[in-house]
């Protein structure tokens, strides 16, 4: 089964990325995090995102375009990131997600893919 | 007011002291957990609506009893006008209302309960979680938490056993001799499962099921209480409080992951080491050694540190070899590979750890750890560094990470390894 951890920050995660003391070990978490995934052999890709001020959100309603800055919709912790990975069952995607370093600071949404 | 609040006490107190007896009691006797958990559960709500007005019965488990029963009987009496077959169920109606008045004192069959949730034909998995729920009363919702499953899975699994229970007709019995070590192993081993399979980590880096460790040793101690000269249940409870006994000194003031070696013994508890020590002495006597006694023992060397201030590396390398005789687990193999490397060097501990079969270590973080520091000891920095790259991408707690984070940075010395592998 393929399965999609989604990887919600909060806004001190994300201010970690650049903090000059502490961005090392933040990407080193994630960089030991994405090796031990591709070496059990259960990556399937990924990616990391920029920060949700960089994001540009669009709708069209009634055939006019509302295009806005920043994401979707404000919360207290924004995607950061996902991973899809490929495992027999959800326990095991729980297993990977629980590892994954945001989860002792943000949250980590756990969902199977759709099979297309 | 204040009665209502009495009776609420009074309820509560009936839930947690008594929960586990009066499952197994009524589980027994209508060989349907689940029914017996519903009814109770019905009880216990009848007992918050009538307590405040009608006072607290003299003896509440007794009043809880009759109402659950009296649950049992309408609901069967449902099913039976719903399926139109249930044969004996006039009996059992009759012999329900015979027991009616219950004594003060009725049976404690906890213990059939707990062979009955290690039964070898309800699925491993499903065992600890059906143990904490029957027993203790725990809800899904924890125990799902506790062992990483989803809440709604955990649910769906709980109920299916249940089913299985009563459908397959598993009997409410002490196993006779020839059968009751392996069945009380499982039963043990169920319990230890609650406890955390996570302190044979280097780190106790699966620290997910500390949210169990109370429960579990309040099950040890039961077990122990139950089965008294067995002893391997005394060693897994002596085992337990060893554990235990470091919690405090597993973290720094700031939250940072301390390992064995570096732990302040003086922040071990010393009454729970006493006990623990007490216990594993009273459970020797038997002179029938086995696989939690072996663990206990090495937990115990690990103690001798607060009274001689060292480790007896000797010891308790000895002791592992003992425990992979009964129960070679590859957190025994990992734990005995470190403490192979202590007595003869970084050498042999790197080869025992290689030794292990490459399946089981794909996931397993304390592998990675312990291969990490030994490499560094033997100076092959490049690999040490790939090492600790994994073992930082697998671990869960995030002071571990940290840790591991830290001291594969150092520059390379040559030094000895800091963090000991072994249960911390």
């Amino acid at each position: 089964m393929k399965y999609t951890i989604l990887i919600y920050e909060s806004a001190a995660d994300f201010a970690t990325r650049t903090d000059e003391k502490r961005k090392d070990a933040y990407w080193g978490a994630y960089r030991a995090y994405t090796q031990a995934l591709t070496q059990a052999g259960v990556m399937i890709g990924g990616a990391g995102l920029q920060p949700p001020p960089r994001a540009t959100t669009i709708r069209l309603r009634d055939g006019k375009r509302q295009v806005q800055d920043g994401p979707f919709a404000e919360a207290k912790e924004q995607l950061g990131g996902y991973y899809v990975i490929e495992v027999p069952d959800l326990d095991h995607a729980l297993d990977w997600a629980a590892r994954c370093p945001a989860a002792s600071t943000g949250a980590i949404e756990v969902r199977p893919n759709l099979s297309m | 007011m204040s009665g209502a609040i009495d009776a609420h006490l009074a309820a509560e107190l009936a839930a947690r002291t008594s929960y586990g007896r009066l499952v197994a009691y009524l589980a027994a006797s209508w060989r349907d957990v689940a029914a017996a958990e519903d009814a109770l559960a019905d009880a216990l709500l009848a007992a918050l609506e009538s307590w405040p007005r009608a006072g607290v019965p003299n003896n509440p488990d007794a009043w809880l009893l009759a109402a659950a029963r009296r649950q049992l009987i309408d609901a069967a009496r449902h099913a039976k006008v719903a399926a139109s077959a249930a044969p004996g169920l006039e009996l059992m109606v009759a012999q329900a209302r015979r027991d009616e008045v219950i004594d003060a004192v009725f049976p404690d069959e906890r213990l059939k309960l707990l062979f009955v949730c290690a039964h070898p034909a309800i699925d491993e998995t499903a065992r600890t979680p059906l143990m904490l729920q029957t027993v203790l009363g725990l809800d899904a919702a924890r125990i799902a938490s506790a062992f990483l499953v989803s809440p709604s899975t955990m649910s769906q699994r709980l109920v299916r056993v249940k089913a299985r229970i009563r459908d397959a007709g598993i009997r409410f019995e002490v196993p006779d001799p020839p059968e009751l070590r392996s069945r009380v192993e499982a039963v043990l081993e169920a319990i230890y499962a609650a406890y955390g399979s996570g302190w044979e980590d280097v780190a106790g880096a699966d620290s997910r099921r500390r949210g169990l460790a109370e429960e579990a040793v309040w099950l040890g101690r039961l077990v122990a209480r139950l089965l008294p000269g067995e002893p391997e249940a005394l060693g897994l409870l002596a085992l337990m409080l060893h554990c235990e006994a470091r919690r405090p000194a597993r973290r720094d003031p700031s939250g940072g992951y301390v390992p064995l070696s570096r732990q302040e013994v003086a922040l071990w508890s010393r009454p729970m080491v006493e006990e623990a020590e007490e216990i594993l002495v009273d459970a020797s006597r038997a002179g029938q050694p086995g696989r939690f006694q072996l663990e206990a023992a090495i937990q115990s060397a690990h103690a001798r540190r607060m009274v001689t201030g060292q480790t007896d590396w000797e010891a308790i390398a000895l002791l592992y070899e003992g425990l992979l005789l009964c129960a070679a687990t590859i957190g025994a193999r990992v734990g005995h590979a470190a403490a192979l490397a202590e007595v003869r060097g970084a050498e042999a501990g790197l080869a025992a750890i290689e030794a292990i079969p490459n399946e089981s270590i794909a996931t397993y973080q304390p592998y990675w750890a312990l291969r990490a520091h030994l490499l560094e000891r033997l100076g092959r920095d490049g690999e040490a560094q790939q090492a600790f790259e994994r073992a930082i991408g697998l671990s869960e707690d995030r002071a571990v990470r940290e840790f591991l984070v830290a001291t594969s940075r150092r520059p390379p010395s040559g030094g000895r390894s800091r963090g000991q592998p072994g249960r911390s």
